[in-house]
């Protein structure tokens, strides 16, 4: 078994095999790998009796499962209403002309990823990016621009 | 234990965190507060604190969210004379000054100093006499920045599970005429009677039913929820004990976007301290009431808001809604009788089985008991987190509570509900936030997101933007909806283009009034309230857009240019490092020049700008 096998099973055996543990499941198996990769996910279906098919229609409905690798630095840019009326839209800008990807991309040196969120509650601060976890509030195109700058 | 000698026990906890002439800090540490650098300040007074020799005298907490979000990050200090003062903006690089200053010599480091909890002083104001805390009841929020979430004993002392207490010697009927008695409604947005709701669920015979926490808080521009779960999770999950009690149910179920890892991680804490003091499990308070809480982990889905989605998903299945009857009542969860109810209606029910169903009623309207937490955001001076009675006016929570539109910027429209809500023009200000009130205008009070909007919005791409959300969450399930919002969409986007026709307003409106009457749930019946509402109220914006291709606000990127003006530019040259394609160029103190063919009308040159030289049309 390759490692990541091994760690799917891992986690396979912290769950018995009802179906409302579909989704924990799935978003174990993402923390783990932070991605959903095929084998992984037949080996969900598999422990919990159910088909590829339903485990992977499940997988798509979902925006939080990901079935690409994602990069070094995760970028995510809030799409919430706040952000909008403060100009995410060109934060979002700046970062594809920054780093070269649209959303749901991942670099081609595997440096960057980027995704839209709808909107992370922290509307006060808006606009936000978060960048591996770490929130930034009130971003300009040029604090975003430094800040990609400094992950690079 | 009894309940009595447990609530001694939390109380002399209390005792110790409340004793005036402890030396306390506290931190304001909810995801809001942490993403303005809350915990980078409160490793810097650990820090300090050590340095100082200090860090047995003084206690350290971190608290939730006291609403003020525009002033995070909020500290607030008690050195050894009791007086408790609140500071605003504090960063890393105050806090050596603000233990030396205040924490040991007791002086009160102005630069910083908002506001003093308790009585306030000639040079500082009382807390609860902050313009934006005035006209403010707190009641769902009534701990929120004042104990340590992590403390169930703080929760405790301050008159917490006395109301369960209560509850379990009352029996389930007369827990379920409390709450209709306080005239509680549905916070989550349509507004149904808590108790009424509660009661049919009850009238199910069943061996097995369930109670669900809804705080998946989708609406974007909404975080009300997140702040009470961050900020005194107690208060919920003994909401929801309470409505397992009154239905029957043995199994509660909270169901949290996973975009809140904090709230999860609190409600985590909070469930293990209650089966600890035995308010979860066998025989809670010696009652014979089995309950249990697990908390479920949305995985991003919009439509996992609406009830019968929420379940699927909690069944593991894709979130699709289901058609009603039967409703969750008969047959929800697991096929089995079910309740489900929002976050800040839980928060209420605790409070009022503590304090009375005639002490909630006294807030509020006839027709609207209580208040209502609002999400104030957008082009607002204070943004954050309120609570209001029901029934209080908009032009107070906008201009005393919010502080008014910031930049000194016109104010046009506030937009409620999300996007299932409507936009509400300036001049129905004074209007009553009710939800009769606010459904007469067609929005509606929906979770309690407020979004601000000025000038420079545009209230077709506010539509647009809207429809580019809903397009994106409709599950497909449902014709009206899956197709609706696609051509909402397009026809939005046509027009923001300037490629619109005077017949895509009639078409906008059809598609509108179709989905209202057709769609299978609340997502659909709603997603066209946005574009119906800003049709309404702002008619000849739309007008503009198609008729003389222009964007009033200037907004729409295709429909405008930037200028700069040559008699105020000051050839300081922010706008051109701003300019991310490298299109404006000129001399050191010269006014500048924008090549209007590299020019992609991104706005950053605008905003850039200190002397309103950059003009658009």
């Amino acid at each position: 078994m390759s490692v990541e096998q091994h760690e799917v099973q891992d986690i396979l055996t912290q769950y018995d095999q009802d179906r409302d543990n579909l989704i924990p499941l799935l978003q174990d198996v993402q923390e783990r790998l932070h991605y959903l990769s095929p084998q992984a996910l037949s080996a969900v279906a598999e422990h919990l009796q159910l088909s590829e098919n339903d485990v992977f229609g499940v997988a798509t409905f979902y925006a939080q499962f990901r079935f690409t690798p994602p990069g070094l630095h995760h970028i995510k840019v809030c799409e919430g209403t706040a952000c909008h009326v403060r100009g995410s839209s060109r934060i979002l800008d700046t970062i594809t002309r920054t780093t070269g990807i649209e959303p749901g991309q991942t670099s081609e040196d595997g440096l960057f990823s980027l995704e839209r969120v709808a909107c992370f509650g922290s509307c006060a601060l808006a606009p936000v990016v978060v960048v591996d976890d770490k929130v930034y509030g009130r971003m300009t195109s040029a604090k975003t621009q430094r800040l990609i700058e400094e992950k690079k | 234990m009894s309940f009595a000698a447990r609530q001694q026990e939390a109380l002399a906890v209390w005792r110790v965190f409340d004793q005036p002439e402890l030396r306390r800090i506290l931190v304001g540490s909810a995801t809001c507060g942490r993403a303005a650098g809350s915990l980078e300040v409160l490793q810097a007074f650990r820090d300090e604190l050590a340095q100082a020799d200090l860090e047995k005298s003084t206690a350290l907490y971190e608290v939730g969210c006291l609403g003020m979000c525009y002033a995070e990050v909020l500290v607030e200090i008690r050195a050894q004379d009791g007086r408790r003062v609140l500071y605003q903006g504090v960063e890393p690089r105050h806090v050596a000054q603000l233990v030396e200053q205040h924490l040991v010599r007791g002086e009160i480091y102005w630069p910083l100093a908002l506001a003093q909890m308790g009585e306030g002083t000639e040079e500082l104001p009382a807390f609860h006499d902050l313009p934006m805390i005035k006209p403010q009841e707190r009641i769902v929020l009534r701990n929120c920045g004042f104990i340590d979430p992590n403390n169930i004993d703080h929760y405790l002392a301050r008159g917490g599970y006395s109301g369960t207490a209560r509850a379990l010697t009352m029996g389930p009927d007369a827990v379920i005429d409390e709450m209709k008695a306080s005239g509680l409604r549905g916070r989550g947005g349509a507004g149904f009677p808590t108790g009424v709701k509660w009661g049919f669920a009850r009238a199910t015979p069943a061996a097995q039913k369930y109670v669900i926490c809804n705080a998946d808080e989708g609406d974007p521009g909404a975080f009300m929820d997140r702040s009470v779960l961050e900020g005194d999770p107690h208060a919920v999950l003994e909401g929801l004990l309470l409505a397992g009690y009154a239905i029957g149910a043995s199994i509660g179920y909270v169901y949290c976007r996973a975009e809140y890892p904090l709230a999860i991680e609190r409600l985590q804490t909070a469930i293990e301290q209650m089966h600890n003091l035995g308010f979860l499990g066998d025989n809670i308070l010696g009652s014979g009431f089995n309950f249990s809480i697990k908390v479920k982990k949305g995985a991003g889905a919009f439509v996992c808001g609406e009830e019968t989605s929420l379940m699927q998903s909690i069944e593991g299945k894709r979130g699709m809604p289901q058609s009603k009857p039967p409703f969750p009542a008969v047959s929800g969860l697991f096929g089995k009788p079910t309740n489900i109810n929002n976050v800040e209606t839980l928060a209420s029910v605790s409070a009022i089985m503590e304090k009375g169903a005639s002490w909630y009623a006294g807030f509020g309207t006839e027709k609207s008991r209580g208040t209502k937490t609002f999400a104030l955001a957008g082009k607002i001076n204070r943004t954050g987190l309120v609570e209001v009675p029901m029934g209080i006016n908009l032009r107070t929570i906008i201009e005393e509570v919010g502080g008014g539109v910031s930049g000194g910027k016109a104010f046009k429209a506030v937009q409620t509900g999300g996007p299932s809500g409507g936009c509400i023009p300036a001049r129905l200000i004074d209007l009553n936030v009710d939800y009769e009130s606010l459904a007469e205008v067609g929005s509606i009070m929906g979770s309690g997101g407020m979004i601000v909007i000025d000038e420079e919005s545009c209230m077709v791409d506010m539509a647009r933007y809207f429809l580019t959300f809903t397009e994106n969450e409709s599950c497909g399930k449902c014709v009206p909806c899956r197709m609706g919002t696609q051509h909402l969409l397009r026809i939005l986007t046509t027009i923001t283009a300037g490629r619109g026709t005077l017949a895509d307003l009639d078409s906008l409106r059809k598609i509108g009034d179709t989905m209202k009457n057709a769609s299978l749930c609340g997502l659909g019946q709603t997603a066209a309230n946005p574009v119906l509402t800003t049709l309404q109220y702002f008619e000849d914006e739309y007008r503009a857009h198609i008729e003389d291709h222009a964007c009033p606000a200037g907004a729409c990127a295709a429909l405008i240019h930037f200028t700069i003006d040559p008699a105020k530019c000051t050839g300081c040259g922010l706008c051109a490092r701003a300019c991310p394609v490298e299109a404006i160029s000129g001399e050191k103190k010269e006014p500048h020049l924008i090549d209007q063919g590299a020019c992609i009308c991104c706005g950053s040159c605008r905003q850039a700008c200190k002397f309103d030289a950059v003009l658009v049309s």
